[in-house]
């Protein structure tokens, strides 16, 4: 009698035959890498998929400049000790304008910084898909998006008019111009993805993990004061207090939720009774109705 | 979150030990489907919410959404939490699949709930193509109603085996037994021939809960399970790995010289290091040396594992092959019979050509014979021209090349397909193989010994197929003409393929309604063909109003044999002209189909030749054709002499 297959397993051969799909059929394919515990799965499954070779395809980061200090050093530790061919891209006209989340609201920066970013790497490289490691029980959006998602040469995704997609049998023609975004985790939760990471060892930013840091409560969040450019505000004083995360991006934009838990299995416990959803920590899907949608349609991941 | 598994929790030591219990638990994917406004999205909602789902926060946002857009008066509107795009919630339908998780101690859930308006049904089947199970809604009021029948033919063609018809709504008609047992009794006689191996009736209400996951107190006389009991408990897996080993081949893994590995999924069956394989398409045998995986080679491999095999010697696998067991093989054909569901606004048409794409393999591939279509309401056979969208038929479809699959009542995987069209790469097809047609298997390619390389240098010069197209009275023929008289005059052998006489012989028998415009285009694309093949200049003069049929006329030549030429004339300059007085018939209403008038001309978006006809003489526009092809010819001498050695 043959053992059978885990839900992990499962959900690991799914995404192993998605990554392969795109290699065997693109011809300039890159993986988003926004060092986060998606990513970090997104990127052992790449390694796996391919192995003994490398994944044929480059992993691109587009920092906004205001990702956790963290985040950046473990992003280029990643990349020494797997030896992946890591781009990273800044949107230069954000830069010199100095856009950022204090002064210009968190939609602007998200969309100049992360959206805009996005694009420009895209048509800079002439990629013609896209990894993502988003997931369809984030956001109600995201739960009807294809795991072989379209974007017109615009970058536009268009939610009334996806292409069936039937079977395992995927639709990876485009045209000059077009692209596929591919979202190998689409079936996955937040708890197999804690459950993954558990089971495969997979390093994480530390971020994750309680510790004493220094967090300022603005807006009904715990904000973590990386570096000096977060002005204080009146009445705002920086305190030491035991915190982790539970999603990263970027540090004025995510909140920290106060917590003990320092092992993986402690925060896998502690998100089994959480009774909130991780993304409530992200400012940017609180912005307005259908916020996610809007800057999905627009290119955003 | 989740009282329930918190108290799970803490009957459990730890944290990792209530995980490996997670993974010891079944998952079923099923989806919701029926006529709209029979409260699917309602039930997921429902689902979700009574399993303790659903946190906090996105319950504050069901609560604001259900004032701004809800359907339930002062209730909470279930439906906007699947309902997840902005449209649907404005206009407070479904529009496309929405896949939701969630699970209970016993059991994990992959949920589509799909859409009930016909004009999206080919997102219903995109749900559909991946569950185990399918949850038919019938509202209690309604009962039966054409988009429950599609629905349910639709599910059956998949391959689904179990339904759940959930008649909803019961509150009100008074939570009525007679009606329960009346949509009941409808049901089964009409779902008596779709081969469902289990079909659940449910009394139930989503909106208030009752039998979803609590059994009702207000139906004393039903004494079936809750929707949730039977969810949890109803036995669907299929043993995929005890049938025969299927590996279709997606990716060929060559890191260096030392290593060839054949990356895939494993579609059925399993696969152990030694064991001895045969390659479907050509028949090599070898034996597996390696399963390779990260981490440490595999013994054994089961169905549904991606893996990498290593064979034990140099056999030709490329993509799109499929490595086999010897003792079971699939077949290997390039003609086959298929239910088709077409999804797309441009109807099948036979005859025309479109991409075929199974797991892995991709071919070109016609529809030779729309066999019948199926009438959703009664299943009546009924003969077609073409296959509109959301229609389903019967299908003889031909490949350009043998592609290898297994009948799909034998093989989920294997044996289906879907259709790409050329030019807008939409998907606008699935198919699922009913047998392969016998002709393919017995009749193969006869070897010859006279090259088509050999014909041509005998003739002195390199076959071409210039391929006229522009409207009626654009001056196709009489630049056809005047090219062919020069180059016979120069001595070259040519012929003229012209639409009004081919249609004298070879089409009589076809008419100008889009499926005869392709048919006729693809006869004459394969004369053509066996023209150059003879070594021939071939002028194809010829309306060819679709772009897709003169893609097809291309991909059917060498490469750079395929000269298309525009002979572009506005419409009103030919309607002026009328040579032979048609075009006054057909915008009189006489004549129906006429291309321009009635019928569209898609203008070419790359032709080779650009002949815009206004203000120049056919002479002027044959010299700018020899110029053409001169410039070519040369090029290829030049090729032809080994760089100048």
């Amino acid at each position: 009698m043959l053992a059978r297959l885990t839900h992990l397993d499962r959900l690991e051969a799914e995404a192993i035959h998605i990554f392969r799909e795109v290699a065997a059929t693109f011809s300039k394919p890159v993986m988003l890498y926004s060092v986060g515990k998606d990513s970090s799965v997104l990127l052992h499954l790449a390694m796996k998929a391919f192995y003994p070779a490398k994944p044929p395809f480059p992993f691109l980061h587009v920092d906004t400049t205001w990702k956790f200090r963290e985040m950046i050093e473990f992003r280029d530790a990643m990349a020494r000790e797997l030896g992946f061919d890591l781009l990273v891209h800044v949107n230069a006209d954000g830069v010199r304008d100095n856009i950022n989340p204090f002064d210009h609201g968190s939609n602007t920066h998200t969309h100049v910084m992360k959206t805009v970013g996005l694009r420009q790497a895209l048509d800079k490289y002439g990629f013609d898909a896209a990894f993502g490691g988003a997931r369809r029980d984030e956001e109600k959006s995201r739960a009807k998006e294809r795991i072989f998602s379209f974007r017109n040469a615009q970058h536009a995704w268009d939610p009334k008019n996806q292409r069936p997609e039937m079977w395992k049998i995927f639709n990876t023609r485009v045209s000059p111009g077009e692209s596929i975004r591919v979202f190998p985790l689409s079936n996955w939760t937040e708890l197999d993805i804690w459950q993954y990471i558990l089971q495969e060892n997979i390093p994480i930013v530390p971020l994750y993990f309680a510790k004493k840091r220094p967090v300022v409560e603005r807006d009904g969040m715990l904000i973590l004061r990386d570096d000096d450019r977060m002005k204080l505000r009146p009445g705002e004083v920086v305190e030491n207090r035991l915190v982790r995360f539970r999603t990263l991006g970027c540090y004025p934009l995510t909140g920290a939720i106060e917590s003990d838990a320092d092992t993986l299995e402690a925060i896998v416990g502690e998100m089994l009774t959480a009774r909130t959803s991780e993304r409530q920590g992200r400012l940017i899907d609180r912005d307005e109705a259908g916020s996610m949608e809007k800057k999905k349609r627009e290119g955003y991941f | 979150m989740r009282h329930a598994i918190a108290n799970e929790i803490e009957v459990v030591e730890s944290v990792r030990e209530y995980l490996a219990s997670q993974e010891r638990k079944s998952l079923l994917r099923f989806l919701t489907c029926g006529s709209v406004d029979d409260g699917k999205s309602t039930l997921i909602g429902r689902l979700l919410s009574d399993t303790k789902q659903i946190f906090e926060d996105q319950l504050a946002a069901l609560e604001r959404d259900s004032r701004k857009h809800g359907t339930t008066g002062e209730d909470v509107d279930f439906a906007l939490l699947v309902d997840g795009l902005e449209a649907e919630r404005e206009q407070g339908i479904t529009i496309d699949v929405a896949y939701r998780f969630f699970a209970t101690a016993k059991r994990k859930f992959i949920v589509a709930d799909t859409p009930g308006h016909e004009q999206y049904t080919r997102n219903m089947a995109t749900g559909a193509s991946t569950a185990d199970l399918a949850i038919v809604l019938v509202d209690a009021r309604q009962g039966v109603l054409r988009q429950t029948r599609r629905h349910s033919i639709i599910a059956s063609l998949l391959g689904i085996k179990h339904i759940v018809v959930a008649i909803n709504k019961i509150d009100l008609v008074d939570f009525s037994q007679e009606a329960f047992d009346k949509i009941t009794a409808d049901y089964q006689a009409f779902a008596e021939s779709l081969g469902f191996k289990s079909i659940v009736p449910i009394p139930m209400s989503a909106r208030f809960g009752d039998n979803v996951t609590r059994r009702s107190e207000k139906m004393g006389w039903y004494s079936g399970p809750t929707l949730l009991e039977h969810l949890e408990s109803v036995v669907v897996e299929e043993d995929a790995v005890a049938q025969a080993f299927r590996f279709p081949v997606q990716y060929v893994n060559r890191p260096n010289l030392d290593f060839r590995g054949f990356a895939g999924t494993v579609a059925s069956g399993s696969i152990s290091q030694g064991d001895e394989i045969v390659v479907a398409k050509s028949g090599k045998a070898s034996r597996v040396r390696r399963i390779v995986a990260h981490g440490g080679d595999l013994r054994t491999a089961v169905a549904g594992q991606a893996i990498t095999l290593v064979l034990e010697d140099e056999v030709e696998v490329s993509r799109g092959n499929v490595l086999v067991t010897p003792g079971s093989r699939p077949h290997v054909a390039d003609q086959f019979a298929a239910n088709v569901v077409w999804f797309d606004e441009k109807a099948l048409l036979p005859g025309r050509s479109y991409i075929l794409r199974t797991e892995s393999d991709q071919a070109s591939a016609t529809v030779t014979d729309l066999k019948y279509r199926i009438n959703v309401n009664d299943f009546a056979h009924e003969a077609a021209k073409s296959l509109e969208m959301n229609e389903v038929g019967v299908c003889n479809i031909s490949t350009q090349s043998p592609v290898a699959f297994d009948n799909f009542a034998d093989n989920r995987t294997t044996g289906a397909f879907i259709l790409i069209d050329r030019i807008s790469n939409a998907t606008v097809g699935a198919g699922m193989i009913l047998h392969p047609l016998r002709r393919a298997e017995n009749i193969h390619w006869q070897s010859l010994d006279v090259t088509r390389k050999a014909r041509a240098d005998l003739k002195n010069q390199s076959p071409k197929v210039l391929w006229f197209t522009g409207l009626s009275g654009s001056g196709k023929s009489t630049v056809a003409n005047l090219l062919e008289r020069k180059l016979h005059a120069a001595g070259r052998h040519t012929y003229i393929l012209d639409g009004d006489n081919v249609r004298h012989g070879l089409n009589r028998d076809l008419g100008f309604t889009d499926e005869d415009r392709v048919e006729n285009i693809r006869r004459v694309a394969e004369v053509a063909k066996l023209m150059a093949d003879a070594g021939l200049i071939v002028i194809v003069s010829f309306i060819s109003p679709f772009r897709a049929e003169r893609r097809m006329a291309r991909e059917l030549m060498g490469t750079g044999e395929f000269v298309e030429v525009f002979v572009d004339t506005p419409f009103e300059e030919c309607a002026k002209r009328d040579t032979k007085g048609l075009y006054a018939r057909a915008l009189s209403g006489a004549i129906k189909n006429f291309t321009g008038v009635d019928s569209p001309y898609e203008t070419p978006e790359n032709p080779e030749i650009h002949l815009q006809t206004l203000g120049r003489t056919p002479e002027e526009m044959v010299e700018t054709i020899e110029n053409w092809l001169n410039e070519r010819d040369v090029a290829e001498h030049q090729f032809d002499d080994g760089g100048g050695i």
